[in-house]
Parts: C-alpha cells; sequence; structure tokens
C-alpha cells in the first residue's frame, strides 16, 4: 500500500469528474426530464401521462413479455446443455466454449434480418414445412421474432454461468442425495439446480436486462410496440423535449438496477458459504448409448439454430435474390463491392471510435486499479462503485442522456459536441468501462506488491514503478480489457443509432442498421455485417490468446 | 432391526487402465464396526464408494444380507453414507437436510417430523433444526451429516474418513462417542481412515488395504502383534525390520543381515525359510547402557546412541548398529537424564518379541 500523494489525489479527482460528466450527470439528467415540469418542479405527470397511452401500456407489458419468454427458453436450452457437459465425459469444453462464443461475435441485430429469411412467413422453414406438411410456424411474426432471435443470442449467458456453477458444485453433494434415495430429474431439482442457483440466477438476470434494454432487434425486425423502440421514436420523431422518452428511460433503469441488485442479493441471502472440504470428485459418469443419441442431437440441434444466424447472413451477403425460395437461386459478390465503395468511410469510423474507446478504457481501467489496489486514498471505493453503475445503463438512456445534457455544447476544434465523433468514444467508453475495470484489476491483483517495493528499493519512483514494473506485469489484462471493449462497441447499436448526427460520422454498425430498412440494402447490409463479425470473431479469438498465453502461473510473484 | 452382514467376492475395479481394486474378497459380521485402513490411494474410499453403488462397473459382487447389490443403483441400495466433506446441502437447514432421505421415501410427514427429531436428538443437535450448515461448527456439521444418514435407517452404515476434518482433540471424542453409537444402533458399520490409531481404538476388526490389495484383516491387536507382511508391520504402528539369511548349527540359530551383520538369535525360534526378515517393535526393546550379561533367550545387539526424541512417555533413541539404525522406545521415569550421543549401548530383545516376515 503506498501513501497518498497530491499526485494520486488529482488522478482519483480527474477520473471521478470524467466520471461524473459522463456517466452520472447525463442519467441523473434524464431522470430529472422525466420527474419535472417545465418550471423545474417536482411533478409525476409526466409519468402519468405514460401510463394514460394504450401503446405505452401495452409495450411495457410486451416488453415484460419478451424479457421473460426470453429468459424461460434460453433456459430451456442452456440448463441440459450445461448440465450434460459438466456431469458427463464427453467433449464438453468445446461444445460450451464455441456455443458460447459463437453468437457473442454476432450482435443480434445483424442476425435479425437473415433470420426473417430463414424462419418468416416464407422464409425456408416455413417454405420446407408448407410444402411437405401444409403448415407453417410463426417462428418469427412480431413480438416472437424478438423472443427467437434474443434467445438464440443471449442464451450463452445464462450456460456460461450455470456451467461454472455447476463445476464448482462437489460432487460429493450429489452422491449424498443419491445415497439417501434420490435420483434423475428428482435430485436435479431439489440438490443440483438449488446449488447452481446463483450461476443460473446470474445469467438469466444479465438476459433478461439485455432483452428488456435491446433497441437494435425490435427495430430491425419492425417491432414498435415495446418500450426500447418507443423511447427511441419519441425521442427522434417528437424531439428530445417529449417528457415520454425519459419516463421510459427511467423504467428501463429501474428494471436494470432491479435485476441486478435482485440478483446480487439473492446470492447473497443463501448462505452458500459453506466450505468444501477435501471431497473426492467422481469421474464423470459416461453416456449410455441412449443418452449419447439424445445428448449429440440436442447439441447438434442448438448448434444448428445458433448457426443459423450466421449462416443466413452469408447467404444473404452473397445472394442476387433471395425471395420465396429455400436458399438464393444466385451468387453474387456484388453487395461487398458496393460496400467497400460506399463503406469504407463507416469501417474506418468503427476502428476510430472502437479504438479510441478502448484506449481510454484501460488507461482508466489500470489508473482506477492502480487506486482501488494499492492506495489508502479515502474513497477509492467509490470509483469502483461509480463504474459498475454503468453496467446497469442501458445505451439507450445513456444515448439520450448525452443527446439532451451535451446540447448546445460546442467545443474549440471539434465543434457541437453532440454532432462530433468524440460523442462515440466518450458513449463506447463509459458503457465498457466495467468490463476493462474487471480485466484490470484482475491483472493487477494478480502482480505481487513485493515486485513493486523491490523497483522502489532500487530506487525507482512511484511513477517509474507503475510504467517499467505494473504496467507491463498487468500487460495480458490490459490487452484483454482492450479487445473487449473494442469488439463491444464494434457491435454496439442503441447508442449508436441516436448519436449518429450525419452519415459521414456514422459507423459500421449503424450502416448495417441503414441498410437492412430497405429490401434492397439488405444485400450489402448483410455483406457488412459478414465484415463485422470477421472483425469481431478475430478480436475474440485474439483476445482468447492473449489471455491464455498470459494464464495466472506465467507471472512471477503471483499471490497465493 | 436386526444388523447384516456385508460380503464382497473377489471384487475388482479399473478406472481406464488404473487397477484401483484387485481381487478383493471381504465379509463384515452383522453389527461388527470394520474398518478399511491405508494410505491414501491404496483404494480403501474407492471400495467403500462401490459397497454405497458409486462405483457400478466393478467385477465380483457384492452382497447385503446375501442379497447381491452389484445391479442396484445407489439410491435402492439403503446404505447410508457420511461423506468426508460431510457434503451438507448449504441451501437446505438442519432438519431439512435430516428430513431429506425419508422425504424421499415417501413417508407421511408425522413420521418424517418424529424420525427427524430422533435422530437430531441422538447426536444432540436438538434445537439447531433452523440453523444452515454454515451456521454449524466443523463437529456439529459432522453430526448433521451422521444424523442425516441415520434417519433413513441403512441397513449398513459407511463413513468415510468422518474425523479427518475435526481438530486433534475433538477427534478423540469423536470416534469414543461414535464408537459407542455404534454399539447402541448394533448396525454394520465400515470405517474408510487412514489414520491406524483411529482404526485400532474404535474397529472391531480392520482390514488393511494397500495398492488396492487387502494385504490383512484381523483384530487390532492381531494386526500389531502378528502382520503377516513387511507393509502390515510398518502401518500398523512402528518397527525394525531387517532383511537377511537364517543358519542352523550345532544347536544355534544365526541370522545375518548386510544391514546389522552377524546376530544370534534364541535356538527356540522357528524362521520361515533359509531367507525372510525379522521384525522387532521399538518398545519391546530393552535399552542397557554398557555391556551388560547376556540373558539367555534373547537377542543381543551392540551399538551407539546417534540421536533421541524426548516423547513425554518415552525416549525415541536411534541406536547405531553396524550399518542399522534401530528406533528404540525407552520409559520415561520422572527426573531421569536421558543418554548423550555417542554413549555405547546393548539392546536386547525377548525372542516372543522377534516376528519373521517370509520372502
Amino acid at each position: 500500500m503506498t501513501r497518498v500523494t497530491p499526485g494520486i489525489v488529482v488522478i482519483a479527482l480527474a477520473i471521478a469528474a470524467f466520471l461524473l460528466a459522463f456517466l452520472v450527470v447525463p442519467v441523473v439528467t434524464v431522470v430529472y426530464t422525466a420527474f419535472s415540469n417545465a418550471e423545474g418542479g417536482f411533478t409525476l405527470a409526466h409519468l402519468r401521462a405514460f401510463a394514460e397511452i394504450s401503446l405505452m401500456r401495452e409495450s411495457f407489458a410486451n416488453s415484460l413479455y419478451v424479457a421473460a419468454m426470453t429468459v424461460l427458453f434460453a433456459s430451456l436450452l442452456a440448463v441440459p446443455l450445461a448440465y450434460l457437459t459438466v456431469r458427463f465425459r464427453f467433449r464438453g469444453a468445446v461444445v460450451i466454449h464455441t456455443l458460447g462464443v459463437l453468437p457473442l461475435i454476432m450482435p443480434a441485430f445483424v442476425g435479425a434480418a437473415a433470420m426473417q429469411l430463414l424462419f418468416g412467413r416464407s422464409g425456408s422453414l416455413n417454405l420446407i414445412l408448407n410444402d411437405a406438411f401444409g403448415f407453417t410456424v410463426p417462428l418469427m411474426e412480431g413480438l416472437n421474432g424478438v423472443i427467437f432471435v434474443e434467445t438464440l443470442h443471449y442464451f450463452p449467458f445464462v450456460l456460461l454461468n450455470l456451467a461454472a456453477s455447476l463445476a464448482n458444485i462437489d460432487t460429493s453433494m450429489e452422491e449424498a442425495g443419491q445415497n439417501l434415495g434420490s435420483s434423475g430429474v428428482r435430485l436435479f431439482r431439489k440438490i443440483v439446480f438449488p446449488l447452481a442457483l446463483p450461476g443460473y440466477i446470474a445469467g438469466a438476470s444479465l438476459v433478461f436486462i439485455k432483452v428488456f434494454d435491446d433497441l437494435g432487434t425490435p427495430l430491425v425486425l419492425n417491432v414498435t410496440n415495446m418500450l426500447a423502440p418507443q423511447a427511441y421514436l419519441r425521442v427522434t420523431s417528437i424531439g428530445l423535449e417529449d417528457p415520454i422518452g425519459y419516463v421510459i428511460c427511467v423504467i428501463l433503469v429501474l428494471f436494470s438496477i432491479a435485476a441486478m441488485g435482485g440478483s446480487w442479493w439473492f446470492v447473497q441471502r443463501r448462505d452458500f458459504a459453506i466450505q468444501t472440504r477435501g471431497g473426492v470428485s467422481a469421474p464423470r459418469r459416461r453416456l449410455t448409448p441412449w443418452q449419447a443419441v439424445l445428448a449429440y442431437g440436442w447439441i447438434s440441434a442448438v448448434m444448428l439454430l445458433v448457426l443459423s444466424p450466421h449462416l443466413g447472413i452469408l447467404l444473404l451477403s452473397l445472394s442476387k435474390v433471395w425471395s420465396f425460395t429455400v436458399f438464393p437461386e444466385q451468387f453474387t459478390l456484388a453487395h461487398f463491392a458496393t460496400v467497400f465503395e460506399d463503406s469504407t468511410r463507416m469501417i474506418w469510423n468503427t476502428f476510430l471510435y472502437c479504438g479510441l474507446a478502448a484506449l481510454l478504457d484501460v488507461v482508466l481501467g489500470t489508473a482506477i486499479a492502480y487506486l482501488v489496489l494499492r492506495t489508502q486514498l479515502p474513497g477509492r471505493q467509490l470509483l469502483d462503485h461509480m463504474v459498475t453503475v454503468a453496467l446497469a445503463m442501458p445505451g439507450l438512456v445513456l444515448g439520450i442522456g448525452y443527446l439532451r445534457t451535451f446540447r448546445g455544447v460546442d467545443l474549440p476544434l471539434i465543434g457541437p459536441l453532440t454532432a462530433s465523433w468524440l460523442i462515440f468514444v466518450l458513449a463506447y467508453a463509459v458503457r465498457r468501462l466495467p468490463f476493462a475495470l474487471r480485466s484490470c484489476m484482475a491483472a493487477l491483483s494478480q502482480v505481487h506488491v513485493s515486485l513493486e517495493e523491490a523497483a522502489e528499493n532500487l530506487g525507482a519512483s512511484r511513477w517509474h514503478t507503475v510504467m517499467r514494473v505494473v504496467v507491463p506485469l498487468m500487460m495480458g489484462g490490459i490487452l484483454a480489457g482492450f479487445v473487449t471493449s473494442f469488439v463491444t462497441a464494434a457491435g454496439e447499436i442503441s447508442e449508436t443509432i441516436l448519436l449518429t448526427s450525419r452519415e459521414s460520422l456514422a459507423p459500421m454498425s449503424y450502416g448495417i442498421y441503414l441498410y437492412m430498412q430497405s429490401i434492397a440494402g439488405r444485400g450489402p447490409g448483410a455483406a457488412l455485417g459478414v465484415i463485422a463479425v470477421v472483425l469481431i470473431g478475430l478480436g475474440t479469438w485474439f483476445s482468447h490468446r492473449i489471455v491464455a498465453s498470459r494464464s495466472p502461473h506465467d507471472v512471477p510473484g503471483e499471490k497465493t | 432391526m436386526t444388523p447384516v452382514a456385508v460380503e464382497l467376492r473377489n471384487v475388482a475395479l479399473a478406472f481406464g487402465a488404473t487397477q484401483v481394486l484387485r481381487d478383493i474378497t471381504l465379509s463384515v459380521a452383522p453389527g461388527e464396526f470394520f474398518a478399511l485402513l491405508g494410505p491414501s490411494g491404496s483404494g480403501k474410499s474407492t471400495l467403500l464408494r462401490l459397497i454405497a453403488g458409486f462405483n457400478r462397473n466393478q467385477s465380483g459382487q457384492v452382497l447385503i444380507a446375501g442379497r447381491d447389490v452389484s445391479a442396484i443403483p445407489p439410491w435402492r441400495r439403503d446404505v447410508g453414507m457420511v461423506f468426508q466433506s460431510y457434503a451438507l446441502w448449504p441451501h437446505m437447514t438442519v432438519a431439512q437436510n435430516a428430513a431429506f432421505g425419508l422425504e424421499e421415501r415417501k413417508l407421511p410427514r408425522e413420521e418424517i417430523r418424529r424420525r427427524v427429531a430422533a435422530v437430531l436428538e441422538l447426536v444432540e443437535l436438538t434445537g439447531l433444526e433452523a440453523r444452515r450448515p454454515g451456521q454449524l461448527s466443523g463437529g456439529q456439521q459432522q453430526r448433521v451429516a451422521i444424523a442425516r444418514t441415520l434417519a433413513i435407517e441403512p441397513q449398513v452404515l459407511l463413513l468415510d474418513e468422518p474425523l479427518s476434518n475435526l481438530d486433534a482433540k475433538l477427534r478423540v471424542q469423536t470416534r469414543q462417542e461414535l464408537k459407542k453409537l455404534q454399539k447402541r444402533l448394533n448396525i454394520t458399520t465400515i470405517f474408510v481412515t487412514h489414520d491406524q490409531e483411529e482404526a485400532m481404538t474404535t474397529c472391531d476388526r480392520i482390514a488393511v488395504m494397500d495398492q488396492g490389495v487387502i494385504q490383512q484383516v484381523g483384530t487390532p491387536m492381531e494386526l500389531f502383534d502378528h502382520p503377516v507382511n513387511r507393509f502390515v508391520a510398518q502401518f500398523v504402528g512402528s518397527v525394525n525390520l531387517f532383511r537377511g539369511s537364517f543358519t542352523r548349527a550345532a544347536g544355534t540359530l544365526r541370522f545375518s543381515s548386510p544391514a546389522i551383520g552377524e546376530v544370534a538369535l534364541p535356538a527356540a525360534l522357528e524362521p520361515p525359510g533359509a531367507q525372510g526378515e525379522i521384525a522387532f517393535r521399538p518398545h519391546a526393546i530393552r535399552l542397557t547402557a554398557g555391556d551388560p550379561a547376556a540373558v539367555e533367550g534373547e537377542m543381543r545387539l551392540t551399538g551407539t546412541i546417534e540421536g533421541e526424541e524426548f516423547l513425554g512417555e518415552f525416549l525415541r533413541y536411534e541406536v547405531q548398529v553396524a550399518g542399522a539404525r534401530v528406533v528404540v522406545d525407552h520409559a520415561h521415569a520422572r527426573g531421569e537424564p536421558s543418554l548423550p550421543t555417542g554413549t555405547p549401548v546393548t539392546l536386547s530383545v525377548a525372542a516372543e518379541e522377534i516376528r519373521f516376515i517370509a520372502g
């Protein structure tokens, strides 16, 4: 632990000022606007007005319904997979890894258009079904489509969290249940699942929040009777003065906070503190032939579903015409040509915004991690808590907050802030800061303090110690944080739609969204989507490589 | 309930290419408190788990009350197991943990309530029904684990190192309570431990295991006094062991070994062959300073003191005899000083304290 010096105080205050200006104030502005009248006094009139509009009530119910159904279906997909891969001898790790990463490298809204072509009313599946059996399945009709697309996109959150939780259960817990006469589904329901509940709740609440707040997928599927699309439409069509949009934002924030807080409270309340003591972990069970058929069948089906948006977008990007046929009938590379002709600017913008945002994130993340873990600065935890709040902030809310808070702010060289490239960098950076910070904190806590003390003992000043010893040792975590921030920012759509004031400023994600608005644009949109997926996929692969090559036991002086 | 017998016939088990249990044949009498004793990796826990039904791809048979249960899954075996980690479910209270097996057996609610109260009283946990495992001490957790198992009134009770997670003092107290409880319930019990003192103090009979093989089965005293091989002799108590050859000439028996040289053995002894090992316990050696007169019928070794450890009740000397070290336990009398290093001493072992181990 280092003494608090003026330098440290200045750095801490600068970070706090940044968070205040670009996280706290915009959100408070949104809440304030929702509850203030023309004179600036407190009022519930806007809330009442919201409740009196039947479309708003319907949107509210729809958003809840879609989020809840997505959690349900995501659980139905994920729970058997998680149990299977953790408890049976099985090529589980590979499956979990692949299933876990595949959906995440493609933003949900990108695949949504392709899903229409595969599963829509006259999509591939229904054409086949109609030909063979004379019926169709309304998978993509209205809210169903949103639920379907979101389920395939977000179920890995449940899968990964639950699998981690299951793997941590001492097998003797399960065996004790069997020993006392329990087996099969009963055993799973009474012992295994309750013990894995913390992981499940963490995953499920994350899915709920993400779906409840999502703007891109409903918009691409042309579903507007949900909360987030309504907020967007109100703000963009009626204008920044319309209070209903802010009321919706407040509802989104409250639900996000409630879901996050609820899951935290739940995990805390349960007394899972009992530590296992040298329990012998039993070898994983072997699948009986029948179980193997079921298991591999299930996994193949899920894999096929999960891959369908990827395949769909690839087919779409290469198809000349794809309409009322199971597969495209003619292929072309013209869409990619169009994209490279018209949209190189967007690709460049994505690199610029996301690169700068990710850089900002790791600089802030490293500084905050150092302040929290290595100094005794009073109130240092507050920085950590402030950053964590950003987790619960929907992009839509932050976007609207920025537009409202910074309208009229004119910066030298940059011009009006809300119509500049800088606003993207700030918005992207703030919402990804929690992930970058976790990454940096984890990296720093692996560096033993004695390594720093050795440098100081040999005459290095604190600044030199940080730059020459701490940062190089944290580099794995910093790089992983950078890539995570970059990749998630590249696929961001909620903030992007709101903040794009003119096309020359638009990043790729906005381009995809814009192209997808028209039938003619679907091809180039898909091509741009393929480019984005390749970009994000490479980034994800790269960050896994970094994390793997910098595993903790390679770091000297690892904390015990 | 009448206690039942447990019988293992030619049980063998392999995990992949590793043979974990080899041709185990064993029979545990009804109501017996039986220990499986061995170092870690000896297969004792695996054997216990096999009796509980957790490793079912064994060859051979497991019989409980004369019935082959090899094909019966764990949840229908009626064999209660207390896990080393206790495996108490943290999401259930003490009472819910104890009631679990009874609920699985779909007993009437009133019956469950009565039996849970009875077992909790038996292990003296009445009043802690609403606690969660995380709120209990290690000793209390262990008793919940036992109560939960006894609640189902199992035919056989299996204990997997139940004392290993308790501190030393509590361990001694608990093993005495365990012994009393077992005698009172008169339930056939199999107890796995790596601690020979624990096994000897609590159990009626012990099977010593090493490398997946049962080395010897017997009462604690039989194992201590008549170990059948080097492993048992060394694992149960401490022992001095020397390999060599025996020659009998002109009414004398001589033992010659590379370690301790040529020694005259009491002529009355009957070695098992021309080659073998002699074994004698440290406490059975009489240690005298200097060179006292020989006593008829004793083995005599001479050497010098090389080191000592004072253990309170006795002094443990290391004595250099020819090329080997002999461990000698010498009872300590109050005020008696220890012999300094380098002191020449004579070691005498009575004929009846010398054991031969063939091979």
